[in-house]
Order: structure tokens, then sequence, then C-alpha cells
């Protein structure tokens, strides 16, 4: 998922990860102590909302956060912290089955005695509801476009009464793909797929949130002001791992205050927490390096990419050297300085992020020998690389977002390209126009490079490797084409192709062609890699419990006040 | 007043405007020590600005316009790294390094690339200078022209020129720039506009954008002193004589009605600065890495708790010209058109007494609107 545009998912992985990202070096959370109390209100702070609120279209990590306590799908990821939290559970499902048919069926048991908020009693047919409506809304469809049925639906209409076969007597649910899928069940335990009641509007219900099964229910949401979260009377526990209850009574986010007056908020003891999605500007950043505010600042790697993507149907990108060339000079010192120093990002040269399944270190774009961790620019290598290519004096436009950090990323670029030679001008738009304009094809002959960020939906190589470099995700004329740099290698793909087949049966042997494929795409240069970013949560002095989940990032109702 | 008395009081009025009325005027604003004093401001602003390379290469010896996140300075003998990481326990951040006051080492402190401030500053002020003074001029000069034909022809010509003029002064000022703005920096190889080539990096650009968006501004009232000139008797006996359109609008009606477009030069000049401060800030101005006083406020944004001189040093800059050519523009009215002076203090009947209006000068200034904030 793009994290600054729709800001961001994640999810997380992986192994170990927040074992080792906990920049406060107390592991990947500091659980909820034996004096854990329920009550109060937590308050977050926001810069502004998430958008449209109806979980069929919001594509955003800032609702998700709040939709996981309001909601259930058939399976989630297990609701703790650290490494654990990327474990997938049964949920709304009495247990994870085992796909049968050749990998193209999913029969789940439905837990019974469930309602929702409003009252309404969990069926298995609600599950028909929820995913007719991914598609009759508009919005991310492509997870379940493999259901039997999908590719006949559209917004008007949408029938998957064959893809999905709810039982509603036997409390059985059914799902039947067209090929088989390796991943659905992580794709389940998104927010797209949290069961909504049978009788929900089939069309966008804007800024109104259908009722869910979660702990907490959405009592109102106005983008301009705040959401409002309160408990649900009708949640019991059924899974403890999938569906704790929350501690606080209410949970607000408000919504429209600069960050810099977020910082002091919640400083003072305002509210609760910043906004994980917002960015802390640099120069509250000293502040928080005191010892007064050490117990209330986390910082935690992400499994996620900041990137150049390099126009491989245009030159002078369209010519390996020269991709390779410009990976050999970026100063990914001087792009982590820009992210806030090595506190807060890990250069790096590779598509997968560290700690991902599959990923092992390998930087073939560094000074020295050692290719797995970058150590410095070559540029004499990089100029060498631009005389072979004859790409030498060529105009190179660089594209990025007009925020600080945006420009400075731009500027950064723009310096590398023009010390091996080539004569590089910046273009700059803003955040909402920007992530849209790279992805169509249609404005391919207006730039070379282009900024982008990417936060993983969910831990599979594929998330990566296939959505952003796949053949299959080119999608001329499109505003949603994420294979920015429109790469697409057949040998590649075939890799791809047959990693997805292997994950069904034999993981291990799926990852290693993973490996290969990462290694293949870093070789073949489509982007200029900078760094996997790490992430400051604030929260204030009275809030204990912090949890960091890989998938989810901050377990917003499991934390509690004094 | 006797009748003798008021007679003589014309005479003594007349009797300068006998002679070259630019020389009278240019008396009149070397005399306004408040305007002149504007006019060294101004004067000294340009001349440090036009000295930036002199700076950058023989004091400072800093490029401004390249990152230097990895590069060091000497302050008080001791080498120090220009981007500074933060301290404590979670070392967060990397920091600029703030004001040295030492001329030749980053004297007003690094921005977030690691760029001397003060060597922008100065780069920032050529390009915002050029960019108000160009503008500016292309503004009075496209505003003028159309003017004189929709005045002097009238009928179906003026009102469709005016409905034009209507049309571009009804969309809001910024939203429109903007507008213009993205469209042109998003086209691939950039723009033939004539001679020019327009790329996204281009001074011309925002100048062209800014020059255009003002052009109804300076058009209202020209066109205004256009209509009022055009009955007059000279113009009439130009007719009579059988004077062509062309040497009507250029010798006998431009002449005197470029005092107005002189007193809005100033102003528009200050207006045309402030407005590409704000479409720089915007990031859809000047593009990086070229600097305006603009652009290195946007660049301070991010370090006005740590490092606020990023920021003010731009502001206080832009305060400077904008307050000196404001300034500047009231003395030259002041001096083309005294009455505009006595105008704004005296009673009607005070102004009766004085002889009543259109006694001073053939072409009379009118007061400057203030630009709408749109």
């Amino acid at each position: 998922m793009r994290f600054r545009w729709a800001i961001a998912i994640t999810a997380g992985t992986i192994v170990a990860l927040a074992a080792c990202s906990s920049a406060k070096t107390a592991g990947p959370s500091s659980p909820a102590t034996n004096h854990a109390v329920s009550g109060g209100t937590f308050t977050i702070l926001a810069n502004s909302s998430f958008g449209v609120a109806d979980p069929a279209q919001n594509y955003t990590l800032q609702e998700w956060q709040l939709l996981i306590d309001t909601h259930d799908g058939l399976v989630a990821f297990q609701r703790v912290g650290g490494v654990p939290g990327t474990k997938l559970v049964p949920d709304l499902a009495a247990s994870l089955p085992v796909p049968t048919n050749g990998g193209k069926t999913y029969t789940f048991q439905i837990r019974r005695g469930i309602k929702f908020s409003n009252g309404q009693v969990l069926k298995p047919s609600d599950f028909l509801t929820t995913f007719e409506r991914q598609f009759t809304v508009p919005g991310p469809t492509t997870f379940y476009s493999g259901l039997i049925g999908a590719s006949a639906c559209s917004t008007k209409h949408c029938d998957l009464s064959k893809g999905v076969v709810a039982d509603d007597a036997n409390y059985t649910l059914t799902l039947n793909l067209t090929t088989p899928d390796p991943e659905l069940l992580d794709q389940l335990a998104l927010p797209f797929a949290f069961a909504v009641p049978s009788g929900t509007s089939m069309k966008l219900t804007g800024n109104t949130v259908p009722p869910g099964t979660g702990p907490y229910k959405w009592q109102s949401y106005n983008p301009n002001a705040q959401a409002v979260l309160v408990r649900n009377p009708y949640f019991h526990v059924w899974n403890a791992a999938a569906q704790p209850p929350g501690y606080p009574n209410q949970i607000i986010e408000k919504y429209g205050l600069q960050v810099s007056e977020e910082v002091t908020e919640v400083e003072n003891g305002q509210a609760n927490e910043v906004w994980d999605g917002d960015q802390i500007p640099s120069d509250r950043l000293a502040e928080l390096n005191s010892a007064k505010f050490a117990n209330q600042v986390h910082v935690n790697a992400l499994t996620a990419d900041w990137y150049f993507a390099l126009n491989t149907k245009r030159p002078p990108f369209n010519n390996v050297l020269a991709r390779q060339a410009i990976n050999y000079a970026a100063n990914r010192a001087a792009y982590v300085k820009i992210a806030g120093g090595p506190s807060l990002a890990v250069p790096t040269c590779q598509i997968l992020p560290p700690q991902f399944p599959a990923y092992t270190p390998y930087c073939p774009y560094t000074a020295g020998t050692d290719h797995t961790t970058w150590t410095g620019p070559d540029l004499t290598k990089a100029r060498q690389l631009v005389q072979q290519s004859g790409t030498a004096g060529t105009k190179v436009v660089v594209n990025g977002t007009n925020d600080e950090v945006g420009k400075s990323l731009v500027a950064q670029m723009v310096a590398d390209l023009d010390a091996i030679g080539y004569k590089a001008s910046s273009q700059l738009l803003t955040m909402s126009i920007q992530y849209p304009f790279i992805q169509n094809s249609s404005n391919a002959g207006k730039w070379n490079v282009a900024w982008s960020a990417w936060y993983q939906d969910y831990p599979a190589p594929s998330d990566f490797l296939n959505v952003l470099l796949g053949c299959d995700t080119i999608h001329p004329n499109s505003d949603a084409s994420p294979n920015i740099a429109e790469y697409c290698s057949p040998s590649v793909q075939s890799q791809i192709d047959q990693a997805r087949t292997l994950g069904q049966t034999n993981t291990t042997a799926a990852d290693q062609l993973w490996t290969k494929v990462d290694h293949a795409d870093t070789d073949a240069a489509p982007w200029v890699d900078l760094y996997n970013p790490k992430q400051i949560d604030l929260l204030s002095s009275n809030v204990h419990g912090y949890q960091w989940n890989p998938q989810w990032y901050i377990l917003i109702d499991q934390l509690w006040l004094s | 007043m006797t009748a003798t008395a008021a007679t003589a009081r014309q005479r003594a009025i007349a009797a300068p405007a006998a002679r070259n009325p630019w020389a009278i005027a240019a008396r009149r604003l070397w005399r306004n020590r408040i305007a002149m004093a504007a006019l060294v401001l101004f004067g000294l602003i340009v001349a440090v600005s036009l000295a930036a390379p002199l700076y950058a290469h023989d004091i400072a010896h800093v490029n401004p316009f390249v990152n230097n996140l990895n590069g060091t300075t000497v302050v008080n003998g001791h080498t120090v790294p220009i981007m500074q990481q933060g301290g404590g326990v979670l070392k967060l951040g990397e920091n600029p390094i703030g004001p040295t006051w030492d001329i030749q080492h980053y004297f007003l402190g690094a921005d977030n690339l690691g760029r001397d401030v003060a060597t922008r500053l100065l780069y920032g002020g050529r390009s915002s200078l050029e960019i108000g003074i160009g503008s500016a001029l292309i503004c009075c000069v496209i505003a003028t022209v159309v003017a004189l034909i929709a005045g002097f022809f009238g009928g179906v010509t003026d009102a469709l020129l005016s409905r034009l003029m209507d049309l571009i002064w009804a969309f809001p000022v910024y939203l429109l720039a903007i507008s213009i703005s993205t469209v042109l920096l998003t086209r691939a190889n950039g723009m033939q506009l004539g001679p020019l080539h327009l790329v996204a990096g281009s001074l011309w650009l925002p100048t062209l954008i800014i020059a255009f968006i003002y052009v109804p501004y300076v058009y209202r009232p020209v066109r205004g002193q256009v209509l009022s000139v055009v009955n007059r008797e000279y113009v009439e006996a130009a007719i009579a004589q059988g004077a062509s359109n062309l040497r009507l609008i250029f010798s006998e009606i431009l002449p005197n009605v470029v005092s107005v477009v002189i007193v809005l030069f100033p102003l528009m000049i200050a207006t045309n600065i402030l407005t590409e401060s704000a479409l720089s800030f915007l990031s859809i101005g000047v593009q990086p890495p070229s600097a305006s006083w603009g652009t290195i406020i946007s660049d301070g944004q991010q370090l006005l708790y740590t490092r606020p001189w990023v920021s003010l040093a731009p502001g206080i800059m832009i305060v400077l010209t904008v307050l000196s050519l404001n300034v500047l523009g009231d003395g030259v009215r002041d001096a083309l058109d005294p009455r505009a002076k006595v105008r704004g203090r005296v009673t009607a009947g005070q102004a009766a007494a004085v002889g009543g209006p259109g006694q001073f000068s053939t072409a009379s200034v009118p007061d400057v609107p203030e630009v709408p904030d749109r």
C-alpha cells in the first residue's frame, strides 16, 4: 500500500521485526501490565481525516487502525505486539481452513452467537453482502477478484453466489476461486473483508460505517472534526487472540491540527497520541530526544520502501546501464539524513525490506566489495556506466511531491543525476495529484524519475515483487497502475508465477524463489531504492500498555490510561 | 478672495505647468524625503541581490544550489558537520547548523539540505526581483495596450475586451495561478510561447503567470483614463488634422495616460513579489534547486522551532522590499499628481477654494485601488 497517499498500511511481517526495531530498544512492545485498567477516553490527534469511511472503499491505515476495533473478518492477524502479531488466527471463523480442490476452495465454519453492534445476529450470508460490496462500491477490488463470478461484477451489479456460498443452516461459508491463491487468507484478514450485515446498502455509505462485531462501534464520524468510537454492547470475547476486549471506554480521533500542535498537546497531556502517519516536523524531534520524553517515544522499523521509480519506457532509463548508473550514484546517506538520520531510516538497494519473508541482504550498488550493505556511492563506476550507455547529457525530469521531505528528496536526486552527467530538473506536484499522475501511463512521457513509497498490505513477498514490478500490474491509462516504472521482464514474471504456485505447498522453496526474484529485480534496477523508514509513536505520559503490531502498528484499544 | 488675488494664484500655479511636467514631477519626487529613502532602500536591496555570485564565489565559497548534507564548515576555528544528528538516547532527527554570524561561514546557517541560507537569500532576491519587475513590466505593457484599444475604439471592442478582463478577474488569483502552473509544470518538453521556450524550472513561467493574472488590475484604471482623455479637445484637433488611429493612440492618448501606468508600476512590482513568494511557498513558482524568497520561507517551515532564521531572513527581505516599493509608489503618485495628495486632505469646500479639480495637470492620476485579497 502506498503510505503517504493512502496512508498506509502496514503490516507486517515479520520475524523479529519488532524485536529488533523498537528504538526504545524495549522490544516490540511493553505489554499491558497487571495493573491495566479499563475506562477513560483515548484521544488521538491527526492532521487530517481518512476520507470516506465505508470499509469497502477505504484503503488507509488511519481508518484500518480503528476498523480492527469495530469489525471482524473470517480470520485475523493475532492482536498482539511483535512477531506473533503476523500470525493468522481464526476470528469469525471457528478455525483456519485447509484449502481443497487444488487450492481453489476454502470452507469456513462460522461461529454462532455473535451479534453486530445493531443487534443483528451474524450469519454466513452476511459475507455474501460483504464480498459483493467489494465490487459494487468503487474501491480496490483486486484482492478478491479471484472469486468465481467476480469478473462479471460491476458497480451496478454483482452476483457472487457461486464464489461465496453461504449455508446459514449449518453456519458454513465456502469461497470458490477461479485459480489457487496462496495469499487468500492474508487478504481475508484485511478490513475489506470485515463482515457487515446483510441488508447493508450495496452503494457507498459515505461517512457512515456499517455495523461491525468488534468491541467498539462507530458513534459518529465527521471528517472535518472527529471520529468517535464507543463500546459495542453486544460484544463478547470469542477468541482473544483475534479480538480481545479493549481498555478505553471511548476512542476519539480529532482532526485539523498542525502536527507541531499535536506534538505540543500530547506533550502537555491534553491528548494521548500523535497519529502515527503524521510526520513529526524535524525541528520538534530535538525535544523528543530529551530524557523527559524517553518513555513516551517509541520508534519502530517498518516493512516499507521509499524509492524513485525509473521510467523504463523512455530514454535514458530504458537502458539498463543507465538505471544501474544512477543506482551506483545515489547518495543514500543523504537521503537517510533527509528522512531524519540513521535512527529513522536505513539505506537499502533492494526491493524487499529487511526482516520480510524471503529477504536476504543484497546491495550490488555500493562502494567497496561487500555487496550486502550499502556503504557509499560509487561515482566512478556510475560515470563509467553512463558513458557505456551513451546517455550522458540527456535531460531528465525528476517528479516528486511538493511537501518539505518530497522537495528535499527530489533535490538530492537532481544533484545525484547531475553528478554523473545528466541534466536533471525537478517537477513537483501536490501529494494528491502526484501518485495518480505517475501511475497513469498517459503521463509516462512527462517524467523520467518519480518518487514513491510502498508499505506492505500483508506479509508476503508478492505484495512488493508482483504488485509493484509484475507484468500484470501495468494497467495502461489507469490512475491505479502500481508498477510505476512499467518494468516487465518475462523471465522474472515466470519466476513470480512459479513462486506463487509453489507457495501453496512449499513455503520454504517459494521463499527461495522469491529471493531470486528480489535480486533479479534489483539487478535490473527499475528503481533507485533509497531507504527503509522507521516510525515514531508519541504518547502522553499517562498511556500504558504500548504494543506495536507489524501489521496494524500501534494497537490503540490495548492501551490503557492512568 | 478677490478676483485679482484668485487670478494671481492661478498664474502662480499654472506657471510651472509651462515647463516640462516630467522634470517638475522628478523635482517633487526628489523633495519627498520618505520616497527617496524608500528608493535608496530598494536600490540597496537590488544591489545586494545582484552581488550574490560575488558573495557566493569570493566570500562564502559555497554553491547555494547543491545539497551539502554531508559537508562541514568552520565555527570558532573548529570544523563541524553542517547537519547535526539529534542527541539523547534516541538520536532522532538531523538539524542544520544555525547562524554563525561569520560572513565567511554560513552567516545565517544552513537549510534542511545543508545549503548556505545567506547565499540563497541573495540569489533568492535576484529571482524574486526579476520575477517581480519582469512580470510588472509585461503586465503593464499588455494592460496598457489592451486598455488603449478598448478605450479608443469603444463599442463592441470595448465591451468584448472588458468582459474578457472581467473573466480573468473573476477567477481567484492564486487558484488561477496554481492551475496554470500545475498544467505547465507537467508538460513533458516545456512549452513554446513565441520566442520563449518555457520549461518547468524556468523563471519565465512564474513571471508570465503573474503578469497574466494581474492584467485586469492594471487594465481598469488605464482604460478609465483613456476614456477620459479620448474626447479631449486636443484629440479632436488631431482627428480634424487627419491623424491616423495609430498616431492618435500612441501620440495623443498614450502620453496622457502613461502617468497612471508609472504610478502603478512600483506597486505592481510589490504585489507581484508577494504573489511570487506565495506561489513559490506553495512550490508552484520558482522550482528547486533555484531559490526565491518564497521558496526559502517554505524550506524553513520545518525548522521554525530550531532554525527560525531560515524563514525570518527572507520574510524580512520581502517586507522591506514591498514596503519600499509601496512608499515609492505613493511618492511617484504624489509627484505626478499632487492633487491626489490634496484630495485626501481637504474638504470639498477647501478644494473649491483652491480652484476645483482639473486645474493642475492635463492627466490626473486616479487613486490606485487596493489589490483585493482573493
